[in-house]
């Protein structure tokens, strides 16, 4: 967990802006743009000394593979063979033949250089429009060798922010919880990955039953539910050091925990008599208010990113709908009014829109609607699913399935998955286990 | 919203009816629902000779059904004859609700079982309420049979 934060000496060689390619993300994947990422070239002695070091043969290579996958997988770009590229990649990198690459029908281009530089990892990569003709971007940077990976994310979410005019979301995490065994008697733990599923590491053994983790938007905490000593109750843990630590002092079951957008507050609930009432609690100064005031199951809080609202999901009109107040507790209003139940709202990190899992004549669907309940969107429709979770720049939600089981009850598995916002590009993540409950971090590099 | 529930209701019934018809072509199962809430005795255990140790809810509900007041009376009468037992009500939800939602209502099942023994003598002092919301069923079938299975609280011994 060390050296977690990379140190970037990020030297922008500036370009004259001329307007050229634009990506559409609201239009999905109909037409991914065709990009040809060419293999970042590297010098036969930091081949050799980044060969020592991290065990990888081209180096190169493999940070161009990420970028690569990270873009495929956005569904907005469809990265070429490299088999048909006819330029060298550290020719390319001087002075790319865009007729060459014309040929082989890639509007835009990459290439770029690693060099071993006083025992660290320099890159240097460029962004090309290859039907103008023109560089559009060019960056190099300075970390330390083990942040290879993230090399290869933060040169997508550069490319990325390029070409669509939006923040990227590759330089990222997922928190969730591992799931194994027989359905009746699963064990859980937490786990971390990188968003594209590499670096899995478990957080916790599976001793305890642990649930819903979720990434404190401004630094690398995570607040989650565990049955530690069979009471189960909200906890925080610190995943650079490994400390962990109740919150607050309830006694019953405290739980569907998640930060304010600020990071200083959890709001969560806690059930006591049969009824379940939505908290908050200050990290600093531990006060804890009380939010909701009914005789129902108010829960899922999840705040607006200016943390001037929270919305939640309530049973108080018979069924589980989706219901907005103001932080404070007050003007709360039911927002969902579509045919079935509606729970999990999360807002959207753009704050316009809240996504939502939905249950209809047998089947659970994944939704966004307005903040007003206006505009309802499914996104997609299953035997099970719940849970959405926003990618940072509020493009793309996670979230996970489970498979119904045959006549014998077997064939149970949990999975996650991801969708975009238009409701296309849905891909199972890959995870060494089954999978539940994901929460996307903030991007870890600004 | 009184509509909407006689709707559901019916709805419910004909799921039933479904699946009782189901079961009467498999051997196998012994199992059975009234409304859609379980009837059977495949997965009871007995706290004591005659002394079931569960009680099952209908979809989304906490109310107790006749048959589950029952199985509570005996069940306080049990703890009246042994004054020293402390309980442990585990309330347990479907898989057909999301995770949050379900440790709630898990929460509030077991409260109905906890209040109603309440009524017959038995002190909170010797209960403890656990929701496991979804996380623990007995039955890992994806059938409204299984899942009328699920939706119970369960009376364990705690000391």
């Amino acid at each position: 967990m060390k050296n977690f934060i990379i140190t970037l000496i990020i030297i922008l060689i500036p370009v004259k802006s001329f307007g050229l390619i634009e990506v559409d993300i609201t239009r999905g994947n109909l037409n991914p743009l065709p990009v040809a990422v060419s293999p970042l070239s590297i010098d036969e002695e930091s081949r050799k000394n980044f060969e020592k070091i991290l065990k990888k043969k081209n180096i190169g290579s493999e940070i161009s593979s990420i970028v690569e996958n990270n873009l495929k997988v956005s569904g907005l770009f469809n990265p070429l063979n490299k088999d048909a590229f006819l330029q060298e990649p550290d020719i390319a990198n001087l002075k790319p033949r865009f007729e060459d690459w014309n040929l082989i029908k890639a509007q835009a281009l990459i290439t770029g250089k690693v060099s071993y530089v006083e025992e660290k990892l320099r890159v240097e990569f460029r962004l090309w429009d290859v039907l103008a003709g023109k560089e559009m971007m060019a960056l190099a940077f300075t970390t330390v060798p083990n942040n290879w990976r993230r090399v290869g994310h933060i040169i997508t979410d550069k490319v990325y922010e390029r070409l669509t005019g939006e923040r990227g979301y590759f330089d990222t995490r997922i928190i969730y919880v591992a799931e194994e065994g027989p359905k009746t008697q699963r064990v859980k733990k937490l786990a971390i990955m990188d968003q594209d599923g590499a670096n899995n590491k478990f957080l916790t053994l599976g001793n305890e039953l642990v649930l819903t983790p979720r990434f404190n938007p401004t630094s690398q905490m995570v607040t989650y539910l565990s049955y530690f000593r069979n009471l189960p109750r909200v906890y925080l843990l610190d995943i650079e050091t490994g400390t962990q630590e109740v919150v607050g002092d309830f006694p019953g079951m405290t739980f569907a925990p998640r930060f304010s957008p600020d990071g200083k507050k959890i709001i969560m609930s806690f059930a006591k008599d049969g009824n379940s009432e939505i908290y908050t609690m200050d990290l600093e100064n531990r006060i804890v208010e009380k939010i909701t005031n009914h005789p129902s199951i108010d829960t899922s809080p999840s705040y607006s990113p200016d943390g001037k609202f929270i919305s939640f999901n309530s049973d108080r009109s018979g069924y589980q709908q989706i219901y907005v107040m103001k932080s404070d507790g007050s003007n709360v209003k039911r927002i969902s009014f579509g045919k079935g139940i509606y729970g999990t709202p999360v807002w959207s990190p753009r704050g316009d829109l809240i996504a939502f899992t939905k249950l209809h004549k047998g089947k659970f669907y994944i939704g966004v609607m307005r903040t007003d309940g206006s505009g309802e969107r499914l996104l997609t429709e299953n035997f099970y699913q719940e849970a959405p979770s926003w990618s940072p720049n509020g493009r793309v939600l996670i979230f996970y399935r489970e498979t119904k089981t045959d006549s014998k009850g077997k064939g149970f598995s949990a999975k996650l998955w991801s969708i975009d916002l238009t409701g296309y590009n849905e891909r199972q993540v890959p995870t060494p286990t089954d999978g539940s409950d994901p929460s996307w971090s903030s991007l870890l590099s600004n | 919203m009184k509509l909407n529930k006689i709707l559901k209701n019916g709805f419910l019934i004909v799921v039933a009816c479904l699946a009782l018809s189901a079961c009467a072509t498999s051997k196998k199962s012994t199992g059975q629902m009234q409304g859609d809430v379980y009837t059977g005795t495949d997965t009871v255990e007995y706290l004591a000779s005659g002394v079931p140790d569960r009680v099952f809810f209908a979809t989304n509900e906490s109310v107790l059904t006749t048959a589950s007041r029952e199985t509570l009376r005996k069940q306080a009468a049990w703890l009246r004859k042994n004054s020293k037992i402390t309980i442990v009500l585990e309330g347990h939800a479907d898989e057909r609700g999301t995770r949050e939602y379900n440790l709630a209502l898990g929460e509030r099942r077991a409260n109905a079982a906890k209040d109603y023994l309440m009524t017959y003598g038995i002190s909170s002092d010797r209960i403890s309420v656990l929701s496991y919301g979804k996380e623990r069923p007995v039955d890992s079938g994806s059938n409204p049979l299984a899942w009328s299975k699920n939706r119970r609280s369960v009376t364990v011994k705690a000391n």
